[in-house]
């Protein structure tokens, strides 16, 4: 009991995580002809908030049917507190050498927990950089309609070529990101 | 309506509580990735996308053609065009690779209290907002 308990507290391997991810895909088509995705509630969540007088025609649909998909999303939520809270991981994330070199170049702090404080902790500059950021993930998933989720993994397991393009253009927009505008800020 | 959505709460659960304890919903494993530095991230999206391939087919073949809810099952289709799906994708992964969170992860990690989640998410509801006002003028 012990050792099982060690092991949900410790981080899981990516042999067990990818294929749970995976299996969402078949699992939702069975359950209602579902299309793994989670992007698509930002938009619910804008259709559901918009006043009545702003009338964006873009959120005007019934988003009570998609409410298969709200749920989904807030069980992603709970399920982020089940394994950030209730299943945390005492130790920090268990990085390779090359990337804890990268982190000290860089002065990033790497502590218990999954992400650095020198980002998410909460000043002026991480304000701009964490809401901008998110504003990048709103508009690239809407425009591309789908994300990680619903491009990498529904639409290449699904063969689809639009998905494709997406996937290599959501890698070329992070290496971007991850070697000429981080280093920019450290 | 409640009953019909609960399966779908639940495979929620599994989908957030994987995201994190695999730490797939980490700024560090993030970078790790995009600096090609471990194989953590790749295994993830590789096991998982060659799950997804098999698991349709057996599912097709085991339990046939029609949804629990009753409806045929079909393939989701993504409609036509070439620049949003390279630009799109392109901004979201600028976003993704700065601040290490794509959506599925930002919902996790708002679950786990964190304030700068939910800045994240509010971000992403503007974008989305932006998105829903400038669509028509955008090249397909």
């Amino acid at each position: 009991m012990q050792l099982l308990l060690d092991w949900l507290h410790g981080p899981w391997p990516w042999y067990v995580a990818g294929p749970l991810i995976g299996a969402m895909v078949p699992l939702l088509l069975w359950l209602g002809s579902r299309s793994f995705g989670i992007s698509q509630n930002l938009e619910h969540l804008c259709a559901i908030t918009q006043p009545q007088r702003v009338g964006v025609d873009f959120f005007l649909y019934d988003w009570k049917n998609h409410s298969w998909s709200l749920a989904f999303a807030g069980g992603a939520v709970l399920g982020g507190f089940g394994g950030g809270v209730l299943l945390a991981n005492p130790e920090p994330v268990a990085l390779s050498a090359a990337t804890r070199e990268l982190l000290a170049r860089w002065g990033v702090g790497h502590s218990a927990g999954l992400a650095p404080v020198e980002l998410y902790g909460l000043g002026w500059r991480n304000l701009l950089l964490l809401v901008g950021s998110g504003i990048l993930v709103g508009f690239g998933t809407r425009y591309a309609s789908g994300c990680t989720s619903g491009h990498a993994i529904t639409g290449l397991s699904t063969l689809q070529p639009q998905s494709l393009l997406a996937v290599l253009g959501i890698f070329a927009g992070g290496l971007a990101a991850a070697h000429l505008l981080l280093p920019l800020l450290f | 309506m409640l009953r019909r959505v609960i399966p779908y709460l639940l495979a929620g659960v599994l989908f957030g509580l994987v995201l994190v304890k695999s730490e797939a919903a980490s700024w560090y494993r993030i970078q790790e990735m995009f600096h090609f530095q471990a194989f953590h991230m790749f295994g993830i999206m590789g096991s998982a996308v060659l799950t997804a391939f098999v698991g349709v087919r057996l599912m097709r073949r085991l339990l046939g053609r029609a949804s629990l809810e009753g409806a045929p099952i079909q393939l989701p289709r993504k409609g036509p065009g070439r620049v949003r799906y390279l630009a799109g994708g392109a901004i979201f992964g600028v976003g993704w690779g700065l601040i290490g969170l794509c959506p599925g992860p930002i919902f996790a990690l708002v679950g786990t209290g964190s304030p700068a989640a939910l800045l994240v998410l509010a971000g992403a509801l503007h974008g989305t907002w932006l998105y829903g006002v400038l669509h028509r003028h955008l090249p397909q």
